[in-house]
């Protein structure tokens, strides 16, 4: 059972809460995911963190922020409020001490009011957006999986990628393994309109959740973003509240641009989320800080493999802990 | 493309220009400066390190402090280094002497292979070979369908045989295929694959062992962090590409990507894919790139560009027509939709040399949905109104509004402007240059700053 939302599921029973057992399974996989090529990283923490305090300490966490792309500003801040507290003996000059704020000081970064993802609407209508190659049409089928096979929900999905060649028939695949219903149009027709329809479906049928894919586009092609937000308007027309969840997915690997990404998104759709995938290389996703600590926009789930299982909600502690895990 | 970066280059690198004479502390400001936008574009951290180590050393050096201008040296030496950081002068693909061109495909899953395939595709079928793919990525779902759509529409034949095959059999079953039907060029899709994935780290050194490609390329996306060199090394042993491709440079990614494959793994960067289109790939030059990161311009790609887009004679005919004063709204029509075939008019503003550095001009982020809006303007127009404006009274123009779904003041503004523009090419055909004045009037903004003289 996986904690994607809180929702009463058809027989009424809760499902918010994970077991313990399975919990410890999942941050272990997380941990291992995050940890396993990264020895580099954990070692040189590690042992500046555990030798002396000194300038060099905080050169050295400073790089290994940069290289898990939490990018300068934020590891600037990071790193300040650590050396600072540190200075004035607010936390003690010893190497356990400093090294569990730091885990703290990165969990408080990362969590911006983290909130399941609401499915409280009937039906529930999820937006997905993001850059091409992310892991969009991925995360929805997992997604779809996760609310129809474990919470049995009943799902529509709209195949709002109308652009890219094949890209209906990777989500009907999808769509078949989740068994969830699939509302798509003509290759190039008006992805609102698909939206439109799969919304209409589900409430005729009384689906609990609609999930709506759309097509990879650059943050920089004006006219695309414009097209996205219009896509939004026609849901809204449909229900006034819809979507009632936008998430932009971003792929671990990015870099700095993943910045400008969720805020060139979030100006056109108003993003509640971020999913973030293809945490299981040996990228950091440290991108994700960058996000939260400027924009306030919380991870809320994670990718952390090719299973439908390795679909994951976000704990920042956790995530600050795999991070720097030894 | 690389604007955030150029923009941080460019403000440093004006500061140390306009000194006569620099200090090490100098030259130590603008390294940390230079140290610290290279961060910001995603250059790898190790990669940054040598770079500026090997700046200051270059900069501290005789030629700069004893010459006479040191803040021009440094640019220089910034230029060089930047572009023999990202590879010198292009490099070219090796071409088999006989039989196909075997190219091999790899990366990580979502840098844009498939697309990549197809424009690569592209790029030979314009140059008249006789392409084929193999769609050897069973994993993913429908990749297959993408190839056989993408690639028909890139004019290659596809050999492909569904999900159920093994990617090894299949790559050799299609060199087979391309052997026998004397294809010129095949190349071969595989599946995106994360480069700590032993299994399938392992089958892609089998298609390689097995199909013996003359070039092995891997697509790298332009927005990747710091993790880029991890994948390189790793891809570098298992798959032992030749080049790479580097994909969605199209957005406002700072492209440190690129600057740091090259550094890591000795592999230059062959192509540069720029956009949704098929014919958005082009060669890549990391010299003619460097000097676009400090906003020297690019002029060669963009002279190139027009000479594959502009269609020479009919670019002689417009010209007559200035000259005479027979410029017609037709006329600015194909001129205009001419331009916008060359790519997305900031990109083209970019190759300008001097124009980064205008940030009003950028900002203004030329939008092209109001080009949209000229062309169904005029589309709206009868021939007839077309050829000569002058007759467009308000009940036409309130026509040509509905029919182009803008407002009546959009068309009245359209048609000052054409007018505007037929006065200034009338006095450019007369040997004058338009002033500053005439300009700012034609494109409707205040006078723009004046290009700062280097």
């Amino acid at each position: 059972m996986i904690d994607l939302g809180s929702r009463e599921t058809a027989n009424g029973s809760p499902t918010a809460e994970a077991e313990p057992e399975a919990r410890r399974g999942v941050f272990r996989r997380l941990r291992e995911s995050l940890s396993k090529s990264r020895q580099a990283l954990t070692e040189e923490i590690s042992a500046s963190l555990f030798d002396r305090i000194d300038d060099e300490t905080w050169e050295r966490l400073e790089e290994a922020l940069i290289l898990a792309d939490a990018g300068a500003p934020t590891t600037a801040a990071v790193v300040e409020r650590l050396e600072h507290e540190v200075d004035s003996g607010a936390v003690p000059a010893d190497g356990v001490a400093v090294r569990d704020r730091l885990i703290e000081i990165l969990a408080e970064v990362a969590s911006t009011g983290r909130a399941p993802i609401d499915l409280s609407g009937e039906p529930a209508v999820l937006m997905m957006v993001g850059v091409n190659g992310t892991g969009k049409t991925t995360t929805i089928g997992k997604v779809a999986w996760h609310l129809s096979k474990e919470m049995g929900l009943s799902v529509v999905l709209a195949a709002g990628d109308t652009y890219r060649a094949a890209a209906a028939e990777q989500l009907a695949e999808w769509a078949d393994r989740a068994g969830a219903e699939l509302i798509r149009g003509e290759s190039g027709a008006d992805p609102g309109a698909v939206a439109y329809d799969a919304i209409s479906a589900a409430r005729a049928r009384g689906a609990d959740v609609v999930i709506v894919d759309t097509a990879g586009r650059l943050h920089t092609q004006s006219n695309l973003m414009e097209e996205l937000a219009k896509v939004r308007r026609v849901i809204a027309k449909q229900i006034p509240e819809a979507p009632h969840e936008t998430l932009i997915s971003i792929d671990a690997t990015t870099g700095q641009n993943g910045l400008r990404q969720a805020k060139v998104f979030s100006e056109s759709v108003e993003i509640d989320g971020v999913v973030l995938t293809k945490l299981d290389g040996t990228a950091k996703g440290g991108i994700a800080l960058a996000i939260a600590s400027d924009l306030g926009i919380p991870v809320k789930l994670i990718g952390v493999g090719e299973t439908l299982e390795d679909l994951r909600p976000f704990d920042p502690s956790e995530y600050a802990q795999a991070l720097l895990a030894e | 493309m690389f604007d955030q970066l150029s923009d941080r280059l460019q403000s440093t690198l004006s500061d140390v220009r306009s000194r006569g004479k620099l200090s090490e502390s100098d030259v130590d400001a603008a390294m940390r400066e230079i140290r610290l936008a290279l961060l910001e574009a995603d250059v790898n951290f190790k990669v940054v390190k040598t770079f500026t180590k090997t700046l200051k050393e270059r900069c501290l050096g005789s030629e700069v402090l004893n010459s006479l201008d040191p803040g021009q040296q440094v640019v220089k030496i910034v230029n060089e280094e930047l572009a023999s950081l990202m590879g010198g002068t292009g490099s070219e693909l090796a071409m088999a002497s006989s039989g196909p061109t075997v190219i091999l495909m790899a990366g990580l899953q979502g840098s844009g292979k498939t697309t990549a395939c197809a424009k690569l595709a592209q790029h030979f079928a314009k140059e008249g070979k006789d392409v084929a793919l193999a769609a050897c990525d069973v994993y993913r779902p429908a990749a297959v369908d993408q190839l056989v759509t993408v690639g028909e529409r890139a004019g290659a034949h596809v050999y492909q045989q569904g999900t159920e095959a093994d990617p090894v059999e299949i790559a050799s079953w299609a060199l087979d295929q391309a052997r026998a039907e004397r294809r010129d060029v095949l190349i071969v899709d595989t599946a995106g694959r994360l480069h700590i994935d032993q299994d399938l780290m392992s089958e892609l050194t089998k298609v390689r062992k097995t199909t013996k490609p003359h070039d092995v390329l891997l697509v790298v996306d332009a927005m990747t962090g710091q993790d880029a060199v991890a994948v390189a090394e790793s891809f570098a042993e298992a798959a032992e590409f030749d080049g790479v491709v580097m994909t969605k440079l199209d957005g406002d990614a700072r492209g440190g990507a690129a600057l740091s494959v090259k550094a890591v793994t000795g592999k230059p960067i062959m192509f540069a894919s720029t956009g949704e289109k098929l014919e958005d790939f082009d060669k890549f030059h990391p010299d003619r790139m460097a000097s676009r990161i400090l906003g020297m311009g690019d002029v060669l790609s963009l002279i190139e560009k027009a000479e594959q887009q502009v269609d020479e004679k009919q670019a002689e005919e417009l010209q007559e027509k200035m000259r005479k004063d027979q410029f017609t709204l037709e006329d600015f029509l194909t001129q205009m939709r001419q331009v916008r075939k060359m790519g997305p008019l900031s990109g083209i503003i970019g190759m300008l040399p001097g124009m980064g550095a205008m940030k009003q001009l950028k900002n203004a982020d030329v939008d092209e949905g109001q080009l949209d809006r000229v062309e169904a303007i005029i589309l709206s127009m009868t021939p007839s109104e077309r050829a000569s404006p002058g007759q467009i009274n308000g009940s036409r123009r309130k026509r040509i509004a509905n029919g182009s779904g803008t407002k009546v003041q959009q068309v009245k503004q359209l048609l000052k402007q054409f007018d505007q523009m037929r006065v200034m090419m009338r006095s450019m055909a007369n040997g004058k240059m338009p002033n500053q004045q005439q300009l700012a009037q034609m494109s409707g903004t205040a006078p723009r700053p004046k290009v700062r003289r280097r």
